[in-house]
């Protein structure tokens, strides 16, 4: 108890020196490495966004892509049938994906584990197949183009992306120290107890999936106006965007405010950074880490954090289970 | 007529290749309770090992599946002795890790052999992969006929060997009640490895049955991980013959798709019937046949 309150005191000293550096750093930078730093502030929104519903409620979804392909696709349909400016995808995106989430929530809710994050994967993969082929109003496999408004400059889509990133971690961070928060972390540890005291466990879940939702579309909408161009192989790739969102916020720490961030910042320094470096490998260098990671320290970097400092202590691990 | 005739055979020749990869997801996900994610990708490991047997001693996919299946079942058991079992029962915030852990294991072998054999579309071509015969108006590809015996045969070896043989039924008991079959003198840790090894092997007889029909590149198994779990489900967990009629039920759910709706679509039908039986059918065909 006394290291959660000494914690509490210096809470604000990381942040602030984070969020001095991430605001006045980038205009000093290369354009390569604003572009990592885009992509690292998109994959932070998405790897919070996902770590509410899959880390602290408890449901593992392995089809976030749908609501990541949804919100760039907000906007990248109102740019391909009326031409209006895709930055109205920053709202139309989030909306769409909340849409869709409401009845897939009502649905997928029912199931429970391993059965829900399938049934999750399957219905990512129904909407990357029906993207891909309803050439007439979404557009096919083709995808969608459309043009960047800001040219070759980068620096304006990084503050949006950061302050996007910034509201999402906001945001989960007020609901984890919410009544809602205690809800979603007693629907994960177990959901018959928690139903048993009297929480309405859909409801609850929902209201997990909803921010969820829609931080993960308004990634997608930055990746759209960012990349002016989408199509349904890419946002709505399992493989690219469902499990990469998992096994970063894995690497990180699942159901902790800081390993999503972490473990996104990880992944695209690997993914991205050193692929000039090393190639294709760089992928394969990801996935041995996470392998690895998660064998010897299944909580990720944040959530195992005591055993790496015991571990480097030389101090044999202490399993701390059942206080 | 021909056409639905056409359509419902190639959707049960098809199917039964479908039911022997899904029957080793079906005894793994039996026995060790969770969804290995990584059954795709070692299937595809099993197609390019039959690959670069077929371009460099030119044996055909259907002698090249011996060795692969031998490769693999020790790829298998490698991976779930020195990776899985560690994180059997380690308690962790998110239950779902060691699913987790085979997705990234898949994954990384994907890499492995996207490194080894580049991202480029290959196939073994032998003559024989065009021809067919025609039975009343309908044509029968000979690879999915021979594909179809053999799948065929390894699933009536596997229920043999299942219910007739000690070593099967301490792979069902353990499945049934791991605890109560260690106190029976099981070796739970080795079924399980055994278990694992032997789906290896089955997903990997698969993916050779599937070589002379379609191409194979890295990423090649996605759909047909998909396919492993929707049959799974349909047919419940553990039961061969639960496997072997949802491979059928997919296979011509799928081609019926593909005939009368969009050959798009095709995948779409199996997820949605895969999302129907979780609401509605949870236990899977299993349940029906049983009662």
């Amino acid at each position: 108890m006394a290291e959660i309150k000494t914690m509490a005191k210096k809470s604000w000293f990381l942040p602030a020196i984070l969020g001095i550096v991430a605001i006045a750093f980038p205009p000093f930078l290369g354009g390569y490495f604003q572009h990592l730093l885009i992509l690292m502030m998109m994959w932070i929104t998405m790897a919070t966004a996902w770590n509410l519903l899959g880390g602290y409620t408890g449901c593992v979804s392995f089809g976030h892509c749908v609501f990541f392909g949804l919100g760039a696709y907000g906007g990248g349909l109102l740019y391909l049938h009326w031409g209006i400016s895709p930055w109205w995808g920053m709202i139309a995106g989030p909306l769409l994906a909340i849409i869709a989430g409401i009845p897939i929530g009502l649905v997928t809710f029912r199931l429970r584990g391993p059965y829900f994050a399938l049934s999750m994967l399957a219905l990512g993969e129904t909407f990357r197949i029906v993207f891909t082929n309803w050439v007439s109003v979404l557009g096919g496999a083709c995808g969608i183009v459309s043009s960047r408004t800001f040219g070759v400059e980068k620096l304006p889509y990084y503050y949006i992306a950061l302050v996007i990133a910034a509201l999402s971690v906001y945001v989960v961070y007020r609901l984890m120290h919410s009544k809602y928060g205690y809800y979603f972390v007693s629907i994960r540890e177990d959901q018959d107890a928690a139903e048993g005291l009297g929480i309405p466990t859909t409801r609850y879940k929902m209201y997990a999936l909803i921010p969820s939702a829609l931080f993960t579309g308004l990634a997608g909408a930055v990746y759209m106006n960012y990349m002016a161009y989408i199509d349904p192989e890419v946002v709505f790739s399992l493989a690219g965007i469902s499990i990469m969102m998992i096994l970063a916020v894995m690497v990180g720490g699942a159901g902790t405010l800081g390993g999503p961030i972490l473990g996104a910042v990880i992944f695209v320094l690997l993914n991205e950074g050193i692929r000039a470096a090393v190639g294709p490998i760089s992928y394969l260098i990801f996935m041995v880490i996470a392998c690895l990671l998660i064998m010897f320290l299944p909580d990720g970097i944040i959530g195992d954090w005591a055993k790496i400092k015991r571990a480097f202590r030389g101090k044999k691990p202490v399993y701390v289970g059942g206080e | 007529m021909a056409l639905f005739g056409q359509t419902f055979v190639t959707g049960i020749l098809i199917g039964g290749i479908y039911a022997v990869i899904a029957v080793g997801m079906t005894l793994i996900m039996g026995v060790m309770k969770i969804i290995n994610l990584a059954h795709g990708a070692l299937m595809m490991v099993g197609m390019y090992v039959c690959l670069a047997l077929f371009k460099s001693f030119g044996l055909h996919p259907y002698l090249g599946m011996i060795p692969a299946m031998i490769i693999l079942f020790g790829i298998g058991w490698l991976l779930q002795k020195y990776s899985i079992e560690r994180v059997f029962g380690v308690e962790t915030i998110l239950p779902e890790s060691q699913v987790l852990l085979t997705l990234a294991l898949g994954l990384g072998i994907t890499e492995i052999i996207r490194l080894i054999f580049t991202s480029n579309y290959q196939c073994a071509y032998t003559p024989f992969s065009a021809r067919c015969f025609y039975l009343g108006g309908m044509s029968i590809s000979q690879p999915y006929l021979v594909g179809f015996i053999i799948a065929m045969a390894f699933v009536a070896a596997l229920h043999i060997l299942l219910t007739r043989t000690d070593l099967g039924r301490s792979v069902i008991a353990t499945a049934q009640d791991r605890d109560a079959a260690t106190y029976m003198g099981v070796d739970a840790k080795r079924i399980t490895n055994f278990t694992f090894a032997l789906g290896t092997a089955l997903a990997a007889a698969g993916g050779a049955m599937l070589l002379p029909i379609f191409y194979t590149y890295p990423d090649v198994w996605h759909p047909y991980l998909a396919k492993c779990f929707i049959i799974t489900i349909l047919g419940g967990m553990g039961s061969t013959v639960g496997a072997l009629s949802g491979g059928l039920l997919l296979g011509v759910a799928e081609t019926f798709g593909a005939t009368y709706w969009s050959p798009g679509y095709r995948d779409v039908v199996g997820l949605i019937i895969f999302v129907l039986v979780l609401l509605f059918l949870p236990g899977g065909l299993k349940k029906v046949i049983g009662r």
